[in-house]
């Protein structure tokens, strides 16, 4: 009681404790011999999630340079570790201040390396990177950067939470399904092959026996887990935030777990040292490798040339459905009246065709634009927080689209024809054939789960089908379950199943992470959703139900 | 027909005035699909800049317009939405006066054909009535101003010339200022010349000599009317700098910017020794179809007009999307040849999956760095070919309807079994 029991007072504390030590940093960088500077940003979050809990953000970066003994100063290399409260990441900074020190004496450097301790992980990372590129792409407020050491070629991000290790985990997946060269993830294996630590993807040991049925599948388990980090769309570590800017960077967890062979912080450090002159030595950026992969295991990895045919099949069915309604509606087959008059159908008129095509798009704005807008009003009327608010929102509007064919008929004053509904969806195959080729383009897995889910819906709905059970199969297969089939598989997949109700509690927060990601960083995941996939499965809906 | 096409305008006004206000615009105006260095905004107010401070605008290769721009922009710059606005809602107007013009024309071409019997009976269906054809202009006028590239184009404030028709004088006057804007409408001048014949009724013979003489006069009014712009442009600006920046500029193609043309990734990678031989392909490339189909088309002039301005926005050295959206303006004008175009959904696919996938396929490349020049011209490439099938597969359609008109629509041969027509 006390001091803990008025809320105000208690956050004001763990604020005070859980804050950065930012003189302390400069302090001791300084006395290592680095150009210290801060740098100050504040960031107002369009709802507060559950661990800011506030609107506004505010923070301090500190990052110090090690200026290169003979080399001209044009390029640097980035080495940071996210300063995170409690005991997170309490090792990594301590680790970073040691090679600082060490990186000092050594006169081998041709480039700049900036040791960088960021507040609030990516938050801080996003307003240090914009104002070391002076762009400003997210609407953050930041103080500008005082010292700078040249274009960046590499970065590694580290996240410590003990000082012994018994395997780093190499974290790959980026903001956007944006992937490092796959060379910078070879350096990184056979470097701790070399000095014997071992390393892991997707946090998954690995196996010898790929040829047997249970390696097989066990490799497959951590593909489909990067496939999933993928199609997030958010960055899996402090390095995904420099993949945008065209720097190569990767992540190194360090894990403990409850195997005998443990490495100490002294190893940590001598291959952090190794991959840093490795990467000091680099003449140009990576980029002779793949960036388009997916890793089954560190050894192995899967090139686009593979993956992509998959995907070109799937949109191949596509193309020939919608080439199909071509023909078929070039070629009217004319209907016989009772007195043996031969009556051509009518081609439908623009509007009917207009009008579910509006409507479904002005859902999906409804949906982009309405939770975050309205979370006021929906805390005065609800006992909810915020995030809750934003996130019931989305999916309140979500399932009210499910009502729309039945009013836009009733606003529709003639009834559709047997034209409208092919011409409906001659248009829907093509849209979704092309949103889904731009989708794979950009970030793979997410184009490749959505056409996995949404291709055989568009193949076989017409109005004919019988209506409920497809109406059925066609909300399991709506972006907004597979969502939730996702975040249940995903938590099977990393061995921690979790029960009905974690895992609904844990769907609403990757909605409301979703929903913050893109206004923070700028994530395609909740516009491309909102905007056009959903307004795509509305009219997939919309000609199950044509009348 | 004035009330909706006044609110056609007014729709389209709106749309672009929004456009304007929201941050769009500013990203709409940096994509290379939708500027090109001769008709940048940004330059524009840079050569403007230059020229307030008594420099020339021509110095240092950032601006590429005519004098005449530069000093028409000095007046209106501060009105710069509303002019291009303006130009937007003319071009249309005027376009639809042009169409309504040469629906009149056709119709009353077929008439007298109907009235001289020299159409064979089956081909009555091939016949336009009057009443598809009053919505043609409309149809025309909308596809120009409600088609995304054009809204797009305006909101990047281009200022990509527009042809308008009216009397010989007026034709060959704006056909020179058109010419004197970027060259290629120079192959412009022959299908407006053979317009201006028919109307006359003047028989295109080699022979007759009212022939060469009004050909004669139209060439010396236009050629008369380049030279007083030339030189207009070189009293107002005291010097010959413009001709090099400007024509030596579109000829040469020294900047190479990826656009949606085909010159830039030709050029980034040829050998300067070869670079005049492969500069002087690509240019005859653009005015070598000018006579084979003036040949073919002399009676159809307005078709040819279609024809060329389609093969100028292809084949042209900094193409935009601004010339397509001109030239695709003109495809409700031949509706009727709907039944004869065979691959006009392919087409249509293909144009709607390479507009999606440019600005992918160049954040792909520039921003994200997994890419390469090599994706963005593919796509740029396939834009070429859709477009040239979407052209040739009109003048297919368009040919095959006049032979059906001549020779009946449903085709026997002589032991009167079906025939089939064979394009060769």
């Amino acid at each position: 009681m006390g001091l803990l029991s008025d809320p105000n007072r208690r956050r004001a504390l763990i604020g005070m404790l859980t804050r950065m030590p930012v003189d302390w940093l400069v302090r001791t960088m300084q006395a290592r011999g680095l150009e210290v500077y801060t740098q100050r940003f504040s960031r107002k979050l369009p709802f507060p999630d559950e661990d800011k809990e506030r609107y506004m953000v505010k923070g301090t970066n500190v990052y110090g340079i090690l200026r290169a003994p003979r080399a001209p100063r044009t390029e640097a290399l980035v080495l940071s570790a996210p300063c995170s409260p409690g005991n997170e990441n309490n090792q990594a900074v301590g680790i970073l201040l040691g090679l600082a020190q060490y990186f000092r004496s050594q006169i081998y450097w041709a480039k700049d390396i900036i040791f960088l301790v960021n507040e609030h992980d990516l938050i801080g990372m996003q307003a240090w990177l914009e104002g070391y590129h002076h762009t400003n792409t997210t609407g953050m407020d930041w103080s500008p950067l005082q010292g700078r050491g040249g274009s960046i070629q590499a970065a590694l991000s580290l996240e410590l939470s003990s000082d012994v290790v018994t395997s780093l985990d190499l974290v790959l997946e980026g903001l956007n399904g944006q992937l490092p060269n796959l060379d910078l993830a070879n350096l990184f294996y056979a470097f701790c092959q070399k000095i014997g630590v071992l390393c892991t993807t997707q946090g998954k040991l690995p196996r010898n026996d790929w040829d047997t049925t249970s390696g097989y599948s066990h490799a497959v388990q951590t593909m489909m887990l990067m496939v999933l980090k993928q199609a997030s769309s958010r960055p899996w570590g402090d390095h995904g935030l420099f993949l945008r800017y065209h720097i190569e960077a990767a992540s190194i967890k360090g894990v403990n777990s409850f195997r005998p062979y443990k490495t100490d912080a002294t190893t940590v450090g001598r291959l952090l040292e190794g991959m840093y002159r490795k990467l000091n030595n680099l003449l140009e950026r990576l980029h002779q490798s793949y960036f388009f992969y997916l890793m089954p295991s560190l050894t192995r990895f899967v090139s686009i040339g593979y993956y992509m045919p998959a995907f070109g099949l799937l949109a191949l069915i596509l193309l020939l459905r919608a080439l199909d309604l071509w023909v078929q509606l070039s070629s009217p087959p004319t209907r016989t009246t009772e007195d043996g008059v031969e009556v051509v159908p009518a081609s439908p008129g623009v509007l009917s065709i207009l009008t579910p095509l509006v409507i479904s798009h002005l859902t999906g704005v409804a949906l982009y634009t309405l939770p975050v807008l309205s979370q006021e009003l929906a805390v005065e009327h609800f006992p909810v927080s915020e995030t809750e608010a934003v996130v019931l929102t989305a999916i309140a509007i979500y399932t009210a689209g499910l009502a729309l064919p039945h009013n836009t008929h009733r606003l529709l004053a003639g009834e559709g024809t047997e034209q409208g509904w092919k011409v409906l969806k001659l248009v829907a195959v093509l849209y979704l054939a092309v949103l889904l080729g731009c989708t794979a383009l950009i970030n793979f897995s997410l184009g490749f789960i959505l056409a996995l889910t949404l291709v055989p819906l568009a193949a076989f709905i017409t109005p004919h089908v019988p209506k409920t059970l497809s109406a059925v199969v066609m909300v399991i297969l709506s972006p907004g379950l597979t969502l939730l089939f996702a975040v249940f598989f995903f938590q099977e997949l990393q061995e921690t199943p979790v029960t009905l109700q974690e895992g609904w509690m844990l769907y609403l927060s990757v909605i409301s992470q979703g929903i913050l990601d893109h206004a923070l960083y700028g994530s395609l995941l909740y516009p491309l959703a909102a905007l056009l996939v959903y307004p795509c499965w509305l009219l997939f809906w919309n000609i199950l139900f044509w009348k | 027909m004035a009330a909706p096409l006044a609110l056609l305008l007014i729709v389209a006004v709106t749309i672009r005035a929004a456009l304007f206000r929201t941050s769009l615009a500013n990203l709409i105006s940096e994509r290379v699909e939708v500027v090109s260095p001769l008709n940048a905004w940004k330059r524009v107010v840079e050569g403007l800049a230059l020229l307030d401070l008594d420099i020339s605008p021509y110095s240092g290769d950032v601006f590429h317009e005519t004098p005449m721009v530069i000093y028409l922009f000095h007046f209106l710059m501060d009105y710069a939405e509303i002019t291009f606005m303006l130009a937007d809602c003319l071009t249309a107007v005027a376009l639809y006066l042009a169409v309504k013009d040469y629906n009149k024309q056709v119709f009353r071409k077929q008439k007298f054909a109907l009235e001289a019997d020299r159409i064979p009976m089956d081909c009555l269906e091939l016949i336009r009535s009057p009443t598809e054809m009053y919505y043609i202009p409309l149809k025309v006028a909308m596809f120009y101003l409600l088609n995304p590239f054009t809204i797009v184009s305006c909101v990047a404030k281009c200022t990509c010339g527009c042809l308008i028709y009216g009397s010989a004088l007026l034709s060959a006057i704006f056909l020179a200022l058109a010419t004197y804007q970027s060259i290629y409408p120079l192959t412009l001048c022959v299908p407006a010349l053979l317009y201006l014949l028919q109307r006359l009724y003047i028989p295109v013979n080699v022979r007759r000599s009212s022939f060469w003489f009004y050909t004669l006069q139209y060439l010396f009014m236009f050629l008369g009317s380049l030279l007083v712009l030339i030189c207009l442009s070189f009293f107002l600006l005291g010097s010959w700098d413009f001709l090099p920046a400007v024509y030596g500029f579109i000829l040469s193609v020294p900047d190479l910017t990826p656009n949606i043309g085909l010159f830039w990734y030709f050029f980034a990678e040829m050998f300067d020794h070869f670079r005049l031989f492969f500069l002087c392909v690509f240019q005859i490339n653009v005015f070598f179809y000018t006579l084979p189909l003036s040949i073919k088309l002399k009676e159809h002039p307005v078709f040819l007009i279609f024809m060329q301005i389609a093969l100028i926005a292809i084949f042209k050295s900094y193409p935009t999307v601004g010339d397509l959206s001109l030239y695709m303006a003109f495809l409700p004008v031949w509706n009727h040849l709907y039944r004869f175009l065979r691959n006009i959904f392919l087409v249509s696919c293909v144009l709607l999956a390479c507009s999606a996938l440019f600005p992918v396929l160049w954040h792909l490349w520039i921003y994200a760095g997994s890419a390469n020049s090599n994706f963005y011209y593919a796509i740029t490439l396939l834009f070429s070919v859709a477009q040239i099938l979407l052209v040739s597969d009109y003048f297919y359609a368009f040919l095959r309807r006049e032979h059906h008109l001549t020779n009946g629509l449903y085709l026997k041969k002589k032991d009167g079994s079906e025939a089939t027509l064979v394009l060769k």
